[in-house]
């Protein structure tokens, strides 16, 4: 298991070198540059040439990029051009909204895509199975962006029952040691604030979990229809054993397999919808900082931010290879 | 299905519904009449003001500092503030500014002469990260340069020394006249700060980082750190993806603020800002998008609150291609384009015609400058009159990828003016670059056809900053040489008789509409947007906002 994961490690290095160069490229290939967004129309050529060898832009791209691997190399992502404050400084402040957002997507869709896609495996061809496949077609074809601006005019704009906007109401005084700001609540006792930034989770994070909710929904109940038809379902059911001990411990177990492989391939989902999903309620995560970067062409940024996303992306990856072990022996052995 | 799936659906449920019904209870986000929360389009960079040049800086430090001079709120009509009279000498180049008595910063440390000159020279004295004119733009631009030359910049700075002259005169004295600095002072980024403050929390401290940015090193103006002036509003706390909170300074020299404290939060979608505002999350924002001024002038909540025009739009017309060397083509051009028409169906209400190439509330703006209306047929009798045969061929350019507050649709401008511009004798070749990286130096280098669309918004209140950037000195965007105007122009910029300099702007602004280097037709005003119980914001040119004298009713 170990030499698993150590090998899976030692393969990150080629990947993130590869993408790092990609997103290098691609940054550069876009049209504009940083010095003319600090600029704007007050740009001279002069006061853009003063820019561009502020911030090394004047030397060949090998160079540029050569200086980039040190830096990033030696743990520094580099600073912003737009805060100018240091990348992994910014990733503090950011990334624990976009985890608490993702987490929360994860929940809602996970709490109700399991029971919905188990529920419609067992009425398999009723009405709550056509009704379950209807709801996640839905899902995943309704573009997020859309579901969000649904969402939001809906219950904030219209009802006023949710906030619209960012993670806790301004009018709340509240300490942030952790910048988890539930968990920020509940180890500071100020349960107020604690309801309040669930509050502002609440619909960010349906708006994010209707993807993954639709296909998880649809694999639980392609998985759990597999399993429930196997031999040894049918051997437990004909010794007699309750019906919710064999689905609990046969059919569940055995079809959350398929299911936790998909969890985690949502991981990357998840981060690349919480752009939008954060832009649309103003939700101060990696998202928000990552478009307000693209549109500033703030390079720095969008190279540590784009980094540091892939690395979180291929850690999740791992994570979910090493926890089949735990749930099939039969993957463990393998890897030997 | 099993038991304890039924427990758990029954659960999920449960908490569904007990959740909507909790939240069904709860009222919508509401203001308490103290505290006033706006939302903005960013995080601030910076809070100390030297080292800033974009709005939402500027908007929260406008609150905490204060300059010599300011502007009469919602004017660029300069005003005593920090100094309570000024004497220009030696021919402009000494200014004794006598100072208000009495004043302290918020961190309890006294504001004399000693503060203001220790301000100018930390300026002056700026080196490395900090001298450039991406860090203290409005340093630069003002003054011209730094004491150390920084590379890469031409440096002709306009400071020379400041003296205190006990407790309450500070004298600057400059390297050469200049009048458009008094204007500059009332700039946020000249606010005066604490030199205690300033050395406690390291604001001269700063680096370029591995991949050479400026990066602050102390813990001056950078969140969770500290920011001290004079103002009516003190920093209370900043946290990046939360809250800046400012709060009533009760120690003011002036009208106290009748809000205690503003909150700004960061919300970067425009469409998401006028829901917050919708939904009562925050009470106002800035820079509302044209299309949304519809949705809050219906919402019987909120109301638009217009800022003064304080931009131009212009088509250049570059002398170094011919004919347009010749007045009467350049008169032609002018009669040729329909700038009302343009204005009005591209502007949604928010533009006015430009006569001349500043605004209205500019000081030296002319009332009697040349108008040239839009008539085809005089158009064509002038080309004719010109020695020249119909149609005239003439590459007009125009941006791509853009959109300014001067020009929210450059193609859709271009494409009225082309065809106005065709019916009056002209035969366009429509040409068009990206905003970035081409167009933008193409119309200054004077490589964008005989005729290209552009702008200009104001960085401060005074018409040096319109026409003498335009017009002072020869430029390739032009291509022509007016030793009579930049002479005119020079001479304006160092008077410093505020009557006399007035009349020579305006008397500028005649010649220049009648030389006619190109076509002012729009100014824009930026719009506002509040809840119907905020009063007493005042909008300024300039955006020099004072959040001091805003209050709820009812």
């Amino acid at each position: 298991m170990l030499r698993f994961a150590v090998r899976r490690l030692i393969l990150l290095v080629p990947i993130l070198i590869g993408l790092s160069l990609l997103v290098f490229i691609w940054i550069r290939a876009l049209p504009g540059s940083p010095a003319q967004a600090l600029l704007g129309e007050r740009a001279t050529d002069e006061s853009i040439a003063q820019v561009r060898n502020q911030y090394g832009l004047d030397e060949p791209i090998y160079e540029q990029y050569w200086r980039y691997l040190q830096t990033v190399g030696s743990g520094d992502l580099g600073t912003s051009i737009a805060s100018r404050r240091p990348i992994t400084e910014e990733i503090q402040d950011r990334f624990p909204a976009t985890v608490e957002l993702a987490i929360s997507a994860m929940l809602f869709a996970t709490l109700i895509g399991i029971p919905l896609g188990f529920v419609a495996a067992k009425r398999h061809g009723g009405a709550v199975d056509h009704a379950s496949l209807f709801v996640s077609l839905i899902g995943v074809s309704i573009p997020i962006f859309f579901l969000a601006l649904l969402l939001k005019w809906a219950f904030a704009v219209e009802l006023g029952w949710l906030p619209s906007v960012g993670r806790q109401d301004v009018l709340i005084d509240a300490e942030h040691p952790t910048n988890f700001y539930v968990l920020d609540g509940i180890i500071t006792g100020n349960w107020n604030a604690a309801w309040d930034a669930i509050k502002h989770l609440i619909l960010p994070a349906i708006a994010l979990g209707s993807i993954p909710l639709a296909i998880i929904a649809r694999i639980t109940r392609a998985s759990v229809l597999d399993v429930q038809n196997e031999d040894y379902v049918r051997t437990a059911r004909a010794k007699g054993i309750s019906s919710s001990a064999v689905d609990r411990r046969h059919v569940l177990r055995n079809a959350m397999l398929p299911i936790s492989t998909i969890v985690g391939l949502q991981v990357g989902l998840l981060l690349s919808g919480a752009i939008l999903t954060e832009t649309v309620f103003a939700f101060p995560g990696i998202g928000t900082w990552l478009q307000m970067a693209i549109v500033n062409r703030d390079y720095p940024v969008i190279q540590g931010g784009v980094l540091f996303v892939a690395i979180i992306v291929v850690l999740v990856n791992l994570l979910v290879d090493i926890s089949y072990g735990f749930l099939n022996p039969r993957i463990r052995l393998a890897g030997r | 299905m099993g038991k304890g799936l039924k427990v758990l659906l029954a659960a999920v449920a449960v908490a569904l519904t007990v959740t909507a019904v909790t939240l069904a209870a709860t009222t919508r986000t509401g203001a308490t009449s103290d505290t006033l929360v706006f939302g903005t389009a960013s995080e601030p960079t910076s809070l100390d003001g030297a080292v800033v040049s974009d709005g939402e800086s500027l908007r929260v430090i406008d609150q905490i500092t204060e300059g010599l001079v300011g502007l009469k709120n919602g004017t660029t009509v300069i005003v005593p503030k920090l100094a309570t009279s000024w004497r220009a000498s030696n021919g402009g180049k000494v200014w004794s500014f006598k100072l208000r008595k009495g004043v302290r910063f918020q961190d309890g440390t006294p504001f004399n002469a000693k503060a203001v000159c220790a301000n100018f020279n930390r300026w002056y004295n700026f080196t490395g990260a900090f001298a450039s004119d991406s860090t203290s733009y409005y340093y630069y631009t003002v003054f011209g340069g730094y004491k150390k030359p920084a590379k890469g910049l031409t440096n002709t700075p306009l400071y020379r020394s400041c003296k205190a002259v006990g407790d309450s005169t500070a004298v600057i004295t400059l390297r050469r006249p200049n009048s458009a600095f008094l204007g500059a002072l009332s700039l946020t980024a000249f606010g005066m700060q604490s030199p205690a403050a300033m050395a406690k929390y390291g604001a001269n401290k700063g680096t370029l980082s591995k991949d050479g940015v400026f990066t602050p090193g102390g813990q001056y103006g950078v969140p969770g750190g500290f920011a001290v002036g004079t103002g009516p509003f003190k920093l209370e706390s900043w946290k990046i993806g939360d809250k800046l909170v400012i709060v009533r300074n009760d120690s003011y020299w002036g009208k106290k603020a009748i809000l205690r404290r503003v909150i700004f939060r960061a919300i970067p979608d425009n469409a998401a800002r006028l829901q917050a505002l919708q939904t009562g999350e925050i009470q106002g924002y800035d820079l509302v998008e044209p299309q949304d001024i519809p949705t809050v002038q219906k919402d019987s909540k909120l109301k638009v609150l217009d800022r003064p025009a304080f931009n131009v739009a212009y088509v250049t017309i570059n002398q170094a291609v011919k004919p347009f060397d010749n007045p009467l083509v350049r008169q032609a051009v002018a009669y040729g384009l329909d700038r009302a028409g343009v204005v009005k169906s591209f502007y949604a209400g928010r533009g006015t015609v430009a006569d001349e190439f500043m605004p209205p509330e500019v000081v030296g703006y002319s009332k009697t400058v040349p108008k040239y209306t839009y008539n085809p047929e005089k158009a064509k009798q002038l080309l004719q009159k010109a020695g020249l045969t119909l149609p005239v061929e003439v590459e007009f350019w125009y941006p791509t990828d853009v959109s300014r507050p001067y020009m929210p649709d450059p193609a859709r401008n271009f494409q009225a003016f082309a065809a106005s511009l065709d019916k009056s004798g002209f035969k366009v070749i429509p040409k068009s670059a990206p905003w970035r990286p081409d167009y933008v130096s193409r119309v200054q280098s004077g490589t964008a056809g005989a005729l290209n669309l552009i702008g200009w918004t104001g960085d401060f209140g005074d018409p040096d900053n319109f026409i003498g950037t335009f017009f002072r000195t020869k430029q390739g965007q032009w291509g022509f040489n007016n030793p009579q105007l930049f002479a005119l122009l020079n001479k304006a910029l160092i008077e410093t008789n505020l009557t006399k300099r007035a009349a020579l702007y305006r008397q500028a602004n005649n010649m220049i509409m009648k030389f006619l280097p190109g076509v002012p037709y729009v100014h824009t005003k930026p719009a506002l947007a509040f809840q119907k119980n905020v009063v007493g914001y005042i909008p300024s040119p300039v955006s020099l906002e004072p959040f001091s004298t805003v209050r709820f009713v009812g």
